[in-house]
């Protein structure tokens, strides 16, 4: 998920050919609070004009306590985005008066109520211990993202290059969302000249179970795509699996075996996220826009 | 000394360089003084360009020549351009190798009728701005790198005197591109462009700003090839000249494209031991070398010879054994430049042997690629260099036609869009480059193959390189952008285009206000 | 909309337009554009800025725009917010929704 500053036309222009799998448009965070009216404008018209193809279209909205945060979801929810990401979410409640604004905009505005999807940022100590309830409050969410920088902040302690502060976090926010069925997404990481420890934290963040992670920088996007690659061996026995599945059912059979083992249900749930992720994964394409 | 009768030598009248019996009276005359003394008052070593110019005999209507190692710190035209214009001359014609924005002075040199006809390979700023706009009844004839040399070569362009401005000289005229016995002043590193100048001119002026004691080798230009020595106080702008090292870019659309070009090298069938390459010195070219290196030093393939314009990246691969010689015509920047200075393999070549068309054999034709640039690409790959969105002439052809003829593969990079105008289009503003020579462009939304590769289209396929057709390049950059209104121009022809084989390519027509 | 005091947006970034809108006493848009693109586009821009201030009803103002080759997207968003800014409104409308 590449992060695009609302008010920047030239990113907001090209955000689509770096090979991210989405692009998110920030009302928040990158916009100075006295251009937050041109920020709004200027991402609601990129949406309703430009063409990015199949790339997932988030926006972050600013928080609804801050008083901007309805009026961004005016223009927004019309615009028609896949997912609005709301930061800062402490609890179910915060998702549920998001959603509820949605609901409301999406019968005024005559679009198929329930069709924008929701994302939840959790950036604060009480949020990661309610990830649980968060994870469950809509079915409009697609998934939940930690948010690290506001954490950090929350516990008085900074960031490291292990990320030692954030491992209660991301173990909460992971299990929350894989038990609700919804992605897990991890933070950006912000020293963008150091793409060895940026890889060593994708690597890591793999390895845990998250199922992507926010890039600031178009130039993250390659290593973390070569991390979320599948090597060559897995995706060989994935595809032999599948193929011996195919065969099963050929066969009419519902087992079945690959050089004499048999199959479990999750090895093949395994092997097909596996290649759905190499497809994913893969940058260079180009699409008719 | 035996006694012999002249007339009696058998055959004696049909020996050649044979000039009669041995006189005395002829006998070069010993100079006794010590070698040192002796170039302290070299006859070559003139007190000022004016005595120069009056020696050599410049008169209205001759052809003078430049060359454009100094690049936009030069110093040396305009020096010389005002003192012509202070002793009268008229009517003349400047071939120089290229000019840049510095030589905006010569505006008034044209005003005044000093300067009646321009060839170069490019124009920039105030006074490509000025010829765009009709300053010149004549229109400028611009060619490339390989058809300039060609055309000296002929003896079609022939060159009166020429005005050589070089970092270090000795009293005789040994110059060179850097100064071996100091690490003061400017240094260019090759003198490519002015080699030839020197040998084909009728007379030959260097220009210096560090008189050096002889023999100033290796040399760039050699003493037999030049008349007189001028020194003074500056040849140009160190800083203008060049800088330290070229940059790296950090724009991620610069290094998306380098990324698309490096794996469209590695896939073409060309990316194998000793294979042969030129790069440009633009953002996304300069990455391609750093990526391309990524794989050299993956695969353990190395790099036979790399050509052209050189940067420091290249020197970089030349010094740790993966780019084995390097030939250059111009050195980018001060890296490359101190490169020739100080390695052997680190060749400097005249523009003929780097790209013309006539002579016995150019270094271009032993490319297996090379990554150009383009201000405009068509849909037929026709590549403009030359004028701008707006159609005022800033750029220059350079040796992007020769190297796209020459190289087995030609890749062309740039971004589908600069700012809001598109770079792929229907039609280029002039043709610099045919696009029968160009095989790929690369751009941040999809590469695309000339339909007269389609081997190079089945490699790109097979390794799953983000392909698409020219045509679609077109379609997305004017669905972005708008389809632009085309610029206006009226019919006064102000810049003809010569191929490399010195025919009229297009023309560059006056801008309308 | 009524135009009630000097309002800005944009930046001078490239792909970027900065519109300066003010206060006219008599009818009528008068517009002053400066472009990189200026032959291509030039039309095009001033097109985008004078229907985008139709849709907002707006009817008496000056407008001064500096661009660097921005989108008709950017340009209708700089407008809009400098309209709204001069109006010293915030009663948006987002009358567009998107098709899918």
């Amino acid at each position: 998920m590449l992060f695009v500053p609302g008010n920047n036309p030239g990113m907001i222009r090209d955000a689509h050919i770096y090979g991210s799998d989405s692009i998110m448009f920030d009302l928040e965070d990158s916009v100075a609070i006295t251009e937050k009216d041109a920020a709004r404008f200027l991402v609601y018209k990129a949406l309703t004009k430009l063409h990015y193809g199949s790339k997932e279209l988030v926006v972050r909205i600013n928080d609804l306590s801050s008083g901007l945060g309805v009026a961004d979801l005016e223009a927004i929810v019309r615009a028609r985005p896949d997912v609005i990401r709301l930061p800062k979410t402490d609890s179910a409640k915060d998702v549920v008066e998001c959603e509820r604004e949605i609901e409301r905009i999406e019968r005024e505005a005559g679009i198929p109520v329930g069709s924008t999807g929701m994302m939840a940022a959790i950036e604060s100590a009480n949020g990661v211990l309610n990830a649980r309830e968060i994870a469950f409050a809509s079915k409009r969410l697609i998934g939940i993202a930690l948010g690290a920088e506001d954490y950090v902040t929350d516990l008085k302690t900074t960031r490291s290059p292990e990320g030692i502060e954030l491992m209660f976090a991301r173990g909460m926010i992971v299990n929350a969302a894989k038990a609700a069925g919804i992605m897990a997404l991890d933070t950006v990481y912000s020293d963008v000249n150091n793409e060895e420890g940026f890889i060593a934290e994708a690597t890591m963040i793999r390895k845990m179970g998250f199922d992507g992670k926010s890039v600031i920088n178009p130039r993250q996007i390659a290593p973390l795509h070569a991390v979320f690659t599948p090597s060559e061996k897995d995706l060989a026995k994935a595809h032999a699996i599948m193929d011996a599945i195919a065969e099963a059912n050929a066969r009419g059979s519902g087992v079945a075996s690959l050089k004499g083992k048999m199959i479990d249900k999750p090895v093949v749930a395994r092997a097909q996220y596996l290649l759905e992720m190499a497809e994913r994964a893969k940058t260079m394409t180009v699409e008719d826009i | 000394m035996s006694e012999f009768d002249y007339n009696s030598i058998p055959h004696i009248n049909e020996v050649s360089a044979c000039h009669g019996v041995y006189d005395e009276k002829n006998l070069w005359q010993k100079d006794p003084i010590s070698f040192d003394e002796r170039q302290q008052h070299s006859k070559k070593v003139l007190p000022s360009l004016e005595e120069a110019i009056r020696r050599v005999g410049l008169k209205d209507g001759m052809t003078i020549s430049f060359h454009h190692h100094f690049r936009n710190g030069d110093y040396v035209v305009n020096m010389v351009m005002d003192v012509i214009a202070k002793m009268g001359i008229k009517g003349l014609t400047l071939a120089a190798s290229s000019l840049t924005d510095c030589h905006w002075p010569l505006i008034d040199h044209i005003k005044n009728g000093v300067i009646k006809h321009i060839e170069t390979s490019g124009l920039r700023g105030k006074l490509g701005d000025a010829v765009s706009h009709g300053l010149m009844d004549f229109p400028v004839i611009f060619r490339s790198h390989g058809g300039r040399a060609a055309a000296i070569e002929t003896g079609e362009l022939h060159i009166d005197v020429a005005f050589l401005g070089a970092p270090s000289c000795d009293p005789y005229g040994n110059a060179n591109g850097y100064n071996r016995d100091s690490e003061e002043g400017s240094c260019c590193g090759s003198l490519g462009y002015a080699k030839l100048d020197a040998l084909y001119a009728d007379k030959c002026i260097i220009i210096t700003d560090h008189l050096v004691s002889f023999p100033n080798t290796p040399f760039g230009i050699p003493e037999s090839q030049v008349d007189y020595v001028v020194k003074v106080d500056n040849i140009g702008d160190p800083n203008g000249i060049m800088s330290g090292a070229t940059r790296f870019t950090k724009n991620p659309k610069e290094l998306l494209i380098a990324q698309y070009a490096t794996k469209a090298i590695v896939a073409s069938g060309y990316f194998k031991n000793n294979f042969s390459m030129q790069m440009g010195s633009g953002g996304a070219s300069l990455a391609v070398a750093r990526y391309l290196r990524e794989y050299m030093l993956e695969q353990d393939i190395k790099c036979r010879f790399a050509l052209g314009g050189i940067t420091g990246q290249i020197v970089q691969m030349h010094e740790e054994g993966l780019v084995k010689k390097i030939l250059d015509v111009q050195s980018f920047d001060l890296i490359a430049a101190n490169s020739v200075k100080n390695n052997r393999f680190h060749e400097q070549i005249d523009a003929s042997y780097y790209a013309s068309y006539v002579n016995k054999g150019a270094a271009v034709n032993q490319l297996d690629f090379v990554i150009l640039s383009a201000l405009e690409v068509d849909t037929e790959f026709n590549v403009n260099v030359m004028t701008g969105s707006d159609g005022v002439i800033r750029g220059a052809v350079g040796g992007h036609p020769d190297t796209a003829a020459g190289a087995s593969m030609t890749i062309v990079v740039c971004p589908l869009l600069r700012g809001r105008i598109p770079t792929v289009c229907s039609k280029v503003n002039t043709i610099c480059t045919p696009g029968k020579t160009v095989d790929v462009v690369v751009t941040d939304q999809g590469i695309a193959v000339n339909p007269a590769r389609p081997e190079l289209y089945e490699k790109f396929v097979e390794a799953g390189l983000p392909l698409t057709t020219i045509e679609k390049l077109r379609d997305r950059a004017e669905r972005i952008a708008g389809t632009p209104e085309p610029i206006k121009y009226t019919d006064r022809i102000v810049g003809v285009l010569m191929y490399r084989d010195n025919s009229v390519i297009d023309v560059i027509r006056q801008v309308a206000d | 909309m009524e135009i009630k005091r000097p309002g800005v947006a944009g930046t001078m970034e490239s792909s970027d337009i900065i519109v300066r809108i003010e206060p006219k006493e008599t009818e009528g848009i008068e517009l002053t554009l400066e472009s990189a693109v200026m032959q291509q586009y030039g039309k095009q821009i001033e097109k985008v800025i004078r229907e985008t201030l139709e849709e907002l009803g707006v009817t008496k103002a000056y407008v001064n725009a500096v661009d660097k080759g921005a989108l008709d997207c950017t340009v209708a968003a700089r407008t809009l917010a400098a309209a709204y800014r001069s109006a010293e409104s915030t009663e948006y409308v987002w009358s567009e929704v998107k098709v899918k």
